[in-house]
């Protein structure tokens, strides 16, 4: 017997009990859908994650200045004022490990131009910096050494700080005032989107670091950075260039118990590596509650297919009598199981998806549907037929015709 | 049934000769039916031997009983026995589709069946939209569309009423004469009278074996 014969059969026996197999698949809509939705959502968010990993660049350590201990009051982490620019440019010039380093101060405040007006981060940078962020500049021109070494006054603005200055025109050449001090718009940095912390990271303007050091923020002695962002040469050397910069800074800073450091550094690259996994996990998870309700989805149609066979127990007397072969009445039960099962998986995996859209539309978060979701749904469905069929249609396949013939 | 071993037919021997129209008779329990189950391949004797053209069909497995059925009988039931929701070319194929033929090969015999029983034109009825007696031809159909040995019908006109038993009975005649062989099982005597031959079966043996009333 041919197999679009046997796929003709098994169509119209479950085109005759339209509701009941509607409600036989509901099982498996069910649950394919629950998988491809929660998977959607687990992806989604994992993306994200690795899209931030890559907006702060890759193999970033972040060195942060330490608490310092001032007639016995204790102040938090970067509290202290106790990295400087020198710091930075050792730690680019004396590690190995370390591709580049940049100092950065870190401020806000009111940036005006003409009679637009907008709050914003300014930070204070090396041309380093753009490199080690991997943030290009999309119009004008970048900050440059002798801009740093001569505190000139000009600034890169961040897309959403230019949209919300000067709108469509082009801000280069313009002057902006950052803290009532004038600066000149040299070019415009490519957008960034959200940092991990879900921050715009476009919201920001980027003035030369010793012009900012001068002009924007105060401290005690000159040449203080807020922070000094590294990039290691590559994936392995992050954690050893994470010690290299750790001893420079050390000796630097003249401490001999590491312990006493003045300072700290994050490896940020590792911290969402582990939030990605987390979130990898979860959706995991997710998909292993969902793939129960396939479990039961897959018993109703063992019931239901059980139910089948024993109302047609006479056709399959008739057909028997005629010339089917065991096999034969085996694999048309099995087929409609099987069809049930794969029709369910694929207005599943259609409802699964429209409900993954509607959850990223109504609640904003990140979906997304991976091939490799689908597949694994499909199959898993085509398996629940087969596996929860299979007993049903070896129950059918061993009547006796005679009996079955005088079946009422 | 149960465990306990009742012999429901005891040396039981005969002969059917091909183009003979055989009409088996005997009250229930008789063993005509015990008997029609083995000559239709459904049931294998406990002991004895049942050649059917010329090969012994004893120690088969139930697959090979299926394709013999298959290709060298043709079954006609009292209760049609066509399955429902399916157009009647298709119930008339169906013999065919477990022969493995193709489509194209199934239809055009399955034509040719429809029009040796008088249905031409009713091919893509449905049984519930044919008479009785419509439903028993489309059976017949069935049973003629693979060219088999014997056709084998248990009461063909059990569920008809008296006229259109009799043009069931003629349709039986006529292709009896075309040469196909027919084993009949009934219990009304105006019925087995088309027969040619009658065996007459009780308490699981065969009382008499006659030609059209002749008693031997």
């Amino acid at each position: 017997m041919d197999f679009i014969q046997t796929l003709k059969i098994a169509l119209l026996a479950l085109r005759t009990n339209k509701m009941r197999s509607f409600l036989t698949m509901l099982g498996i809509i069910i649950g394919i859908a629950a998988v491809i939705a929660m998977m959607a959502v687990g992806t989604g968010a994992s993306y994200v994650i690795s899209q931030q990993i890559a907006s702060i660049g890759s193999n970033i350590i972040l060195v942060l200045p330490g608490s310092t201990t001032s007639g016995g009051l204790r102040t938090g982490t970067g509290g202290a004022q106790t990295l400087s620019s020198d710091d930075a440019k050792a730690v680019m010039a004396e590690c190995p490990s370390v591709a580049y380093a940049a100092g950065t101060v870190r401020t806000s405040g009111q940036i005006v131009s003409g009679n637009m007006n907008w709050s914003s981060v300014v930070m204070g940078a090396t041309p380093e910096l753009f490199d080690i962020r991997e943030w290009p500049v999309v119009a004008g021109r970048s900050i440059s050494q002798q801009d740093v070494d001569g505190a000139i006054k000009v600034c890169l603005l961040g897309q959403t700080v230019a949209e919300n200055l000067f709108g469509a025109a082009d801000p280069i050449g313009n002057i902006i005032r950052i803290k009532k001090i004038p600066f000149t718009v040299i070019g415009v940095l490519d957008r960034k989107g959200q940092s991990p912390q879900g921050q715009d990271q476009d919201d920001s303007v980027f003035v030369p670091l010793r012009t900012a050091q001068r002009n924007l923020v105060r401290s005690q002695r000159t040449g203080i950075v807020s922070s000094i962002i590294v990039k290691a040469k590559n994936e392995e050397l992050i954690n050893k260039a994470e010690k290299e910069i750790q001893a420079l800074l050390n000796q630097r800073h003249r401490i001999t118990n590491s312990k006493e450091s003045d300072f700290s550094t994050r490896n940020l690259s590792e911290i969402l590596a582990v939030a990605e996994q987390s979130s990898k996990a979860m959706s995991l998870l997710l998909g292993a509650v969902a793939s129960i309700s396939l479990i039961v989805g897959g018993i109703g149609i063992m019931n239901i297919m059980l139910v089948s066979v024993t109302e047609r127990t006479r056709e399959i007397g008739i057909r028997m009598a005629i010339g089917a072969k065991k096999n034969d009445i085996l694999l048309q039960f099995m087929t409609e199981a099987v069809l049930l099962t794969m029709l369910g998986g694929v207005i599943g995996i259609a409802l699964g998806a429209g409900g993954a859209t509607v959850v990223s539309r109504l609640l904003g978060w990140p979906t997304m549907i991976s091939i490799q979701s689908i597949t694994i749904a499909f199959v898993f469905s085509a398996v629940v037929g087969i596996f929860f069929g299979f007993y049903p249609a070896k129950k059918a396949a061993g009547l006796n015709p005679i009996d079955a013939l005088r079946y009422e | 049934m149960g465990d306990q071993k009742f012999e429901a037919l005891k040396g039981v021997s005969f002969d059917v000769v091909a183009g003979e129209f055989v009409a088996i008779m005997g009250a229930s329990g008789s063993g005509k039916s015990t008997s029609m189950n083995i000559l239709g391949c459904l049931d294998l004797p406990t002991s004895g031997r049942y050649l059917l053209d010329g090969q012994d069909v004893g120690g088969m497995t139930t697959d090979q009983l299926a394709d013999i059925r298959n290709k060298k009988l043709g079954f006609v039931f009292q209760g049609f026995n066509l399955l429902a929701r399916t157009p009647a070319i298709e119930n008339v194929e169906l013999p065919l589709v477990y022969a493995g033929l193709s489509s194209k090969e199934r239809r055009a015999q399955a034509l040719i069946a429809m029009e040796q029983v008088g249905l031409s034109g009713k091919e893509n009825n449905h049984p519930s939209q044919l008479s009785g007696g419509q439903q028993q031809r489309v059976a017949i159909a069935r049973a003629l569309v693979n060219n088999p040995a014997v056709i084998l019908a248990d009461e063909p006109t059990g569920n008809l009423d008296s006229s259109t038993s009799e043009e069931i009975m003629n349709l039986f005649t006529a292709l009896n004469r075309q040469g196909i062989t027919i084993i009949m099982v009934t219990h009304e005597h105006d019925v087995a009278a088309y027969a040619g031959r009658q065996i007459t079966f009780r308490d699981g043996r065969i009382v008499s074996d006659s030609l059209t009333g002749q008693v031997i």
